[in-house]
């Protein structure tokens, strides 16, 4: 099951770049939360703040508090354990190029010591069920590279490789901007089927999306938040007027 | 633009096309042309003294006919094997530092330094060095130290393995994604384990070819050895005893007065770069095999 998590007086820079600013906010369980804004507004830092991985550059630094379920994740655990509480898939997809499909599903499990030959077989078929690639693969799970399918495949293979781990959060960093429109709204069915499932936070820059996805969105702009609303209500009557603005399309 | 004016340009256009195309077959030719010429050389020249014999026999003493080089074969191999358990290991090592746990660190720049300086270093010079550390050692921790041994030729040949290794795994290891190394740590994978079970594995081939050209390079260095393993012309399979090697056997049948030794050097030379292109082809195609097709 997912879990909320909550953001307290989240800051980040990169260098003396201030990234990210005074970011509060409380995103529901089980619920698809979308994070929109122009590009460079700091929404990527921001998921990327939720599992830690922005500290894989040396020169980030943040301050503040973020709890996934009641987990405090700067004071209370290791990077690599809240990583597998907490999956994410990025912009390009991006399977291991050397893996059969089957590898790179169970890449997580066997990397972290998991070796039980039975249940990773049905770790990486419910995996792959769960990303909608199953019927696609079944028969080639040994014999094809994960780097052969098509673009949309490799996402939905880095979607079900994200889920074997079994995360409670799924972190979404524009997972369709490199697709085409079939493969895109088979990633936005999978969404909606998975949020009974997992907590889910997509970065998207595309609003038509955020809107057939999300129940929550947020609008970043210039390193803060302006404005986190019920989906519909930021779409037809957002409270800030630079929401409004981009959203009608006068910047952006 | 007028049609004559077209027509004249698209022309152009063509004779380019077909000049450009033309220096480039050319070149390739001039680049593959002295393999091809050595080779062909090699075989009209050696292939007729090759027969068992060669294989199966020790050298004979100056002045009888016949003989073969299987000690020699046998020599460079346990060199090779030797060389190539001290290089690759320490090299590949080397090349893992200075891409993933190093890098920008000031010791990884030294390190990276001092292998280029190394890869320039002489061979004659690596088998003197190794003579000094280990060859002329009469007491020292070192083992088999004191005296000629194929344990000095094996240091010789793999410390000259080191720098070629070193430096295309750490290439090798740069051009791995970025994105290959987030996916493996957005999945809680520690970052060690990162490095060594995805990112080099996404990169092997290519360290594979840079260990096989370090390989290919050492099987047949001479200088090194004159030093350290010595030659033999006897069976000799210790690593505390000199070893003959191809190559010094090739040496010194080349330089010695009688035809039949020269006949047998041909047939060394022959043997030599036949037995590298075997060991190379077979490394890659054991290695190649669990390497899924289809792969990018």
């Amino acid at each position: 099951m997912g879990v909320g998590i909550e953001v307290q007086n989240l800051n980040a820079w990169y260098g003396n770049n201030h990234t990210l600013q005074d970011i509060n906010l409380n995103i529901p369980a089980n619920h698809a939360t979308a994070l929109i804004g122009p590009s460079g507004c700091g929404k990527s830092t921001f998921v990327r703040c939720l599992n830690r991985m922005h500290e894989t550059n040396p020169i980030a630094r943040v301050t503040g508090v973020v709890r996934i379920g009641e987990l405090d994740i700067y004071s209370d655990a290791k990077p690599v354990e809240i990583r597998r509480r907490v999956g994410m898939v990025f912009q390009r997809p991006n399977p291991f190029p050397t893996m059969s499909i089957y590898d790179n599903v169970a890449a997580g499990l066997k990397l972290n010591g998991y070796a039980n030959k039975r249940s990773l077989d049905e770790i990486v078929e419910r995996s792959l069920k769960n990303s909608a690639l199953w019927e696609e693969v079944k028969d080639d799970l040994k014999k094809k590279s994960g780097a052969s399918l098509s673009g949309g495949q490799q996402q939905r293979l880095c979607i079900a490789r994200a889920l074997a781990v079994d995360p409670e959060v799924l972190l979404m960093d524009e997972p369709a901007s490199a697709l085409d429109p079939v493969s895109t709204s088979k990633i936005e069915d999978l969404i909606f089927q998975l949020k009974s499932q997992y907590t889910i936070v997509i970065v998207t820059h595309n609003m038509q999306q955020a809107a057939r996805v999300a129940e929550k969105t947020g609008f970043f702009l210039n390193g803060r938040m302006v404005e986190f609303e019920s989906t519909h209500k930021i779409f037809t009557n957002p409270s800030d007027k630079r929401t409004e603005d981009y959203i009608t399309g006068r910047f952006g | 633009m007028s049609t004559g004016q077209f027509q004249l340009r698209s022309r152009l256009r063509g004779a380019t096309d077909v000049a450009v195309t033309t220096l480039a077959i050319l070149a390739t030719v001039v680049v593959v042309t002295p393999l091809v010429a050595i080779f062909a050389y090699l075989l009209v020249k050696g292939a007729a003294s090759l027969n068992v014999d060669f294989f199966t026999h020790v050298p004979k003493p100056p002045g009888e006919l016949g003989g073969g080089m299987a000690n020699a074969i046998l020599g460079s191999g346990i060199l090779l094997v030797l060389a190539s358990a001290i290089g690759i290991p320490i090299g590949i090592g080397g090349g893992i530092f200075l891409a993933e746990f190093g890098r920008g660190s000031k010791l990884a720049n030294a390190v990276r330094f001092t292998a280029d300086v190394l890869n320039g270093v002489p061979s004659i010079v690596m088998g003197v060095a190794v003579y000094g550390l280990v060859v002329s050692q009469q007491h020292s921790f070192i083992p088999f130290s004191g005296h000629f041994s194929a344990f000095s030729g094996g240091v010789a040949l793999g410390i000259m393995m080191i720098p070629t290794v070193c430096r295309t795994t750490e290439e090798m290891l740069l051009m791995v994604p970025h994105a290959v190394r987030e996916a493996a740590l957005g999945l809680g994978v520690p970052n060690w384990r990162s490095v060594l079970s995805i990112t080099v594995r996404t990169a092997s081939p290519g360290i594979i070819t840079g260990c096989m050209l370090a390989f290919a390079r050492v099987a047949g260095e001479t200088a090194p050895l004159i030093f350290t393993a010595l030659g033999n012309q006897f069976w000799s399979t210790s690593l505390n005893e000199p070893i003959a090697a191809l190559p010094l056997q090739i040496w010194v049948y080349a330089l010695s007065p009688y035809d039949d030794w020269h006949r047998l050097a041909w047939a060394g030379a022959l043997v030599l770069i036949v037995l590298i292109v075997l060991a190379v082809s077979l490394v890659r195609f054991v290695t190649s095999r669990g390497v899924l097709k289809g792969t990018s």
